[in-house]
């Protein structure tokens, strides 16, 4: 058997695999939140909750409909991110001329109601989702095997975060939400309908967190504090990577997940709070977060 | 084109503007004058739509503007060129270019702009915008309003803090784009550049129009002036 640091390599390579499907979840849901917060100056803590909510729509859709993952893996973000517009234009957008603190607790409530709501309905203990059958098995990579659906998982949502990353920073439509991000009032004046274009931006964010939902059902069981779980540890990655950083999220998410896995390894004492150490030593030495910029 | 009548504006507790009244001709390039705090760029901005609360009259083409939101106004063909200039710094400055959605036939064309302004097609591959000088980010800024295909443009202070070369550049753009057939409603400090541009120009104090002195009047209505902008 290889040994690497005199740990086996198979259990080194395996911790880095679950790191970086970890770090996948943390990049996806911290791209959400850090354009969120560019676009609406809201921190959005009902992200964990629609996360929660893609993967129970993905499972209604199976099991109510007959629907199965590949359809919910398009469906699912399609509902939840129309679910996510219908709050911004109900609740969220009355409060974007307050304090940002109205937000984080409106938001906060708004989980706390939409997670309640599934606990009532579902319970707590989970839900099963099938690996769908075609990504079933694991393949031999010579030096460990992996299942194929972990693989998967990283490479789809290595490609929705560059895809995400590449419409805002290479398309004109990208580009105008860049602008608004910086002076919403001046864009609004050269003719662009900013309120719709927050809406959107919401419900996109949304939408991804719940792409990554649908992703999660088959690994993690499908329950209500699927969410939570998560949503902690992914606000410590927006505070690293630098408050509404586009590649700053992603690049942070793999990171933190990828030094987690790893520290599960060497100190598996320290893998739940490694994250919130590395906050920390951020905090202390760049407040702006990796790649946040100068005011 | 644009007749106000009445304009009251206000931010948050403070009445700043307090029944403005004046209007521009199709293809005038009209200038408010006024000492700071007289009221001009409260003026341009509630023309525009972006004060927090105005009452009033602003009439643009015949339609009356003072309900509308600040898109439906740019759509209706009026754009701005804000004092702090508004370039934006996480685009590039063909991005800040091409940025303000065309409104209306007849803008200029790219090739037209890199005309009038020869520094931002060299500069065209910029990353930021605000990495061009000072000079540059007011060419930015007019340029890329003149793609729009809005006829009536509101200036404000285009030449502050410019230098002599570059403000006589402006000057020759404004003439121009009067030529082109534009509107004009320009903000000045500078009522020696004012005068080689405009056909009138109304002068503000606290918050109201108090004159309006046709170009070729200007001459003789200097002591007048001083008094007015205090200088």
């Amino acid at each position: 058997m290889i040994m690497i640091f005199g740990i086996p390599g198979p259990l080194l390579f395996g911790q880095l695999l679950l790191g970086l499907i970890n770090g996948a979840f943390y990049a996806m849901l911290s791209l959400g939140l850090a354009v969120i917060f560019g676009m609406l100056n809201i921190i959005n803590f009902a992200h964990g909750a629609l996360f929660m909510m893609g993967a129970f729509v993905a499972w209604m859709l199976l099991n109510y409909v007959g629907i199965g993952y590949f359809p919910a893996l398009i469906l699912a973000p399609l509902i939840v991110g129309a679910f996510g517009i219908v709050l911004e234009k109900t609740i969220i957008s009355r409060l974007y001329k307050l304090d940002h603190l109205y937000g984080l607790l409106l938001t906060f409530g708004l989980s706390l109601v939409i997670e309640g709501l599934f606990r009532n309905g579902y319970g707590s203990s989970g839900l099963p989702y099938r690996i769908p059958a075609a990504l079933q098995g694991a393949v031999d990579l010579g030096f460990m095997f992996m299942p194929i659906y972990r693989g998967w998982v990283v490479l789809a949502a290595a490609v929705v975060c560059l895809a995400t990353w590449a419409v805002i920073e290479k398309t004109t439509l990208g580009a105008t939400l860049r602008a608004a991000t910086e002076n919403a009032p001046l864009v609004q004046a050269f003719g662009v309908n900013v309120p719709r274009l927050i809406t959107l931006t919401y419900g996109g964010g949304i939408a991804l967190a719940a792409f990554a939902g649908v992703l999660a059902a088959p690994i993690y069981s499908v329950n209500p504090n699927m969410g939570t779980n998560f949503i902690n540890t992914v606000f410590a990655v927006v505070v690293i990577g630098g408050m509404g950083s586009i590649l700053g999220s992603i690049v942070t998410g793999f990171a933190l997940g990828v030094v987690e896995g790893l520290t599960k390894v060497f100190y598996p004492q320290a893998s739940a709070t490694v994250v919130f150490v590395v906050m920390v030593i951020i905090l202390l030495t760049r407040p702006r977060g990796l790649f946040g910029k100068a005011a | 084109m644009l007749e106000i009548k009445d304009l009251n504006a206000w931010y948050g507790e403070s009445h700043i503007l307090h029944g403005v009244d004046f209007n521009v001709q199709e293809g005038e390039v009209v200038t408010l004058l006024g000492r700071n705090g007289a009221g001009k760029t409260t003026t341009m901005k509630s023309i525009m739509g972006l004060v927090p609360r105005r009452e009033g009259h602003v009439t643009f083409k015949g339609v009356e503007t003072i309900g509308m939101m600040p898109n439906h106004i740019a759509k209706a063909g009026i754009a701005i060129c804000p004092e702090e200039r508004g370039i934006f710094g996480s685009l590039s400055v063909t991005e800040n270019l091409m940025l303000p959605p065309i409104v209306a036939p007849g803008g200029l064309s790219v090739d037209e702009i890199y005309t009038l302004f020869p520094n931002l097609k060299e500069r065209a591959r910029t990353a930021h915008g605000t990495r061009l000088s000072g000079g540059e980010q007011q060419m930015l800024a007019i340029g890329r309003i003149l793609r729009t295909g809005a006829k009536m443009l509101l200036l404000d202070e285009p030449t502050e803090g410019l230098a002599p070369v570059i403000v006589q550049q402006i000057g020759r753009t404004i003439r121009e784009i009067k030529n082109r057939g534009f509107t004009v409603l320009l903000v000045e400090q500078n009522f020696r550049f004012a005068a080689t541009v405009a056909d009138r120009h109304y002068v503000m104090e606290h918050g109201k129009i108090v004159d309006m002195i046709p170009n070729k009047d200007l001459e003789n209505s200097m002591d007048k002036l001083h008094e007015y902008l205090g200088v």
